[in-house]
């Protein structure tokens, strides 16, 4: 473990902001003020901080269906996005997108995405984008388990390998398409990164609930990528806490599963076990952080609550720069 | 002015605004051609030659040859937009379409919107339709109908070839995503092109190529010279007609519209697809709308029927409107009650 008290206290917080900000959610959709269909991230924290503390706002992602967590680590406000997903004007994206559309260019986030597999071919662009740049800056395609069965997600991979694109296939495996299991759906026997390999790239798989294994695999990919190798794609076996969407009754779930991931597979427990047992943080550092968090996510809830409302005239706005 | 054909109008106006800005790169199938082949690269420059010298002056980087990957190539046209660039992808048949229109449609055509206006998405869709060469059901067909009614995207039909240069140039340094149908039976048409390098067409802004007082005609691409035939024939007759180009679908220039319609009373709407929920009807919704009062007879609509294009010569002639059905309904306009 090479990483600075300073940065195992940062990434920790960067997940704990996730993981808050989704468990409230879950609590505040059921009163009604939320509008639209909301997919939590809640489970799978250690992917996006993990992949995210190696990038800087040069890198882009493109981000999923369920993209909060991946809004959030690359850098995206919280106070913005929570007023978005109120559906505020002040929001990130002044109330348009909502939950499954929140983007900010400015910190290299190119959108989360309402169409499952979309993404992947904008993240090729933005690599071929920074490989005729040439200064080394990358591409993340973040997809799930659901995204791997799309046409597009194929064409991508090839794509980035025929022009040697700098793209980095990030496939989070949470074990569900939907409410479909991935020894159904995934015709590669729950394997996701063997389909990446047969498109000619090099590829890493790691257990995506374990920050160290994310980070450090991670490290790696970069280094292979960023030194002009082409693309590369690594799969992350990761864990949804939450059903697909929220209100999702999830009876095809297994008796005592949630219970069961989220007590042995929980990435922030995982975290917090493995530096204080190394002796590298203690309870009380962690403990600082997650009332610091919540104090954070309720401020941010109480100023989207509070903040202005879009109105007719806006309906109108920004279809076109100039018509 | 320079004599040119559509095609290298295309061609050149790539190649000067390539030139111009380095962020101008292009993408898609064949565009170089060669590459993997021990013929090497350009062995075609584009299956309409719409690219032809672009490998050799701008290099792999810019010239991104692609697979046969529509969703892959405007999925990545949008990315290198979202970074920065300014791409233009081509798709050799407009037709194919169908294979990424989530790229364009919930895409490309949205992010601006979706985003809260904090991008840009400055790419332009090089697309190639039109009927003409018995190219059958998936392989001749006008898109702008489907297209047209996307918020977000400008769709853009040029007709000669002064105006792909002018139109062209002004969508690689427009700002928003962009449409551009070029008509395959257009390529080699010649024409009269102005040298000036900055020369661009302002979108929104149809042209009157015909100039009369009796019927307004409305169309683009390969059927306005069908459209100026009859308007020429009929000129001879004493019947004068204003024939409007409308140049861009998206936007639309209502104005000139209505403005002809005021002076004229009589509208005839020629267009190459499909008729339901297509331009020529909405076209004609906009004049009972809006000039009611002005209208001496039922606007009159001429487009094929609501059939997939067939192949053979007889099939194809008989579905396209053809310069006796233009003619056709104008006399219906003028010959009501």
């Amino acid at each position: 473990m090479q990483l600075s008290r300073e940065a195992l206290l940062g990434a920790y917080r960067r997940m704990k902001v996730v993981r808050e900000f989704e468990e409230r959610l879950h609590v505040e959709i059921q009163t009604g003020e939320i509008a639209g269909f909301t997919h939590l991230y809640c489970g799978q924290e250690a992917v996006a901080v993990g992949v995210c503390d190696h990038l800087d706002r040069e890198d882009k992602i493109i981000s999923t269906h369920r993209g909060h967590g991946h809004c959030l680590a690359k850098g995206c406000d919280v106070v913005d996005m929570m007023k978005e997903i109120w559906g505020s004007r002040e929001g990130l994206c002044k109330g348009k997108g909502g939950s499954m559309h929140i983007a900010d260019v400015d910190v290299g986030m190119l959108g989360a995405n309402g169409i499952v597999g979309a993404g992947a071919p904008i993240a090729v662009g933005a690599a071929i984008s920074a490989k005729i740049d040439g200064k080394g800056k990358v591409s993340i395609a973040f997809s799930g388990d659901g995204a791997c069965n799309q046409g597009t997600t194929f064409e991508a991979m090839n794509l980035a390998v025929v022009t040697q694109a700098p793209c980095i296939f990030v496939f989070e495996n949470n074990h569900y398409s939907e409410h479909t299991g991935v020894d159904y759906a995934v015709g590669t026997a729950n394997d996701i990164a063997s389909r990446a390999e047969a498109f000619g790239m090099k590829v890493w798989r790691a257990d995506g609930t374990d920050f160290f294994a994310v980070y450090e695999t991670m490290r790696e990919v970069l280094d292979h990528v960023r030194a002009g190798n082409g693309p590369a794609a690594v799969e992350f076996d990761t864990e949804r806490f939450f059903g697909h969407f929220e209100g999702d009754p999830q009876r095809y779930r297994g008796k005592g599963e949630i219970d069961r991931i989220r007590e042995t597979r929980d990435c922030l427990k995982n975290f917090r076990a493995s530096v204080t047992s190394a002796k590298l943080l203690t309870d009380e550092d962690l403990d600082t952080l997650d009332a610091e968090v919540l104090a954070e996510i309720e401020n941010a809830v109480q100023a989207a609550r509070a903040a202005e409302r879009p109105t007719a005239d806006d309906v109108l706005a920004d279809v076109y720069i100039a018509y | 002015m320079a004599q040119m054909m559509y095609r290298e109008a295309v061609v050149s106006t790539i190649a000067e605004e390539m030139e111009r800005d380095p962020n101008v790169v292009m993408l898609g199938e064949d565009i170089v051609g060669g590459m993997g082949t021990a013929g090497g690269p350009e062995a075609i420059g584009g299956i309409w030659s719409t690219s032809v010298g672009l490998f050799d002056k701008f290099g792999k980087e810019r010239m991104i040859d692609t697979p046969i990957s529509e969703s892959a190539i405007i999925g990545a046209a949008s990315g290198l937009a979202l970074a920065g660039k300014r791409p233009i992808a081509e798709l050799m048949f407009a037709d194919f379409i169908g294979v990424c229109l989530d790229q364009i449609w919930n895409q490309m055509a949205k992010f601006r919107y979706m985003f809260g206006g904090k991008t840009r998405c400055p790419a332009v869709l090089r697309l190639v339709y039109g009927a003409g060469y018995n190219a059958a059901a998936q392989h001749s067909q006008s898109v702008h109908q489907i297209l047209t009614g996307m918020p977000g995207l400008k769709v853009v039909m040029p007709s000669s070839p002064a105006d792909v240069k002018g139109l062209l140039r002004t969508a690689i340094r427009d700002d928003d995503p962009v449409v551009f149908l070029e008509h395959k039976a257009l390529y080699g048409m010649k024409g009269d092109v102005p040298d000036d390098p900055n020369f661009t067409i302002p979108f929104g802004h149809a042209r009157l190529t015909r100039a009369g007082e009796d019927v307004t005609i409305v169309s683009s691409g390969l059927l306005l010279g069908f459209c100026e035939a009859v308007a020429d024939k009929l000129a001879q007759e004493g019947i004068g007609c204003d024939v409007i180009d409308l140049r861009t679908t998206s936007p639309l220039d209502e104005e000139a519209i209505l403005d002809s319609i005021e002076v004229t009373g009589r509208l005839v709407v020629v267009d190459e697809a499909p008729p339901r929920c297509g331009l020529a009807a909405d076209i004609c919704a906009l004049a009972a709308a809006k000039a009611f009062p002005s209208l001496k007879a039922p606007p009159q609509a001429v487009t094929p029927p609501h059939t997939p294009i067939p192949f053979a010569r007889e099939l194809e002639s008989a579905y396209l409107p053809s310069i006796d059905k233009i003619e056709a309904a104008v006399r219906k306009v003028l010959g009501w009650r």
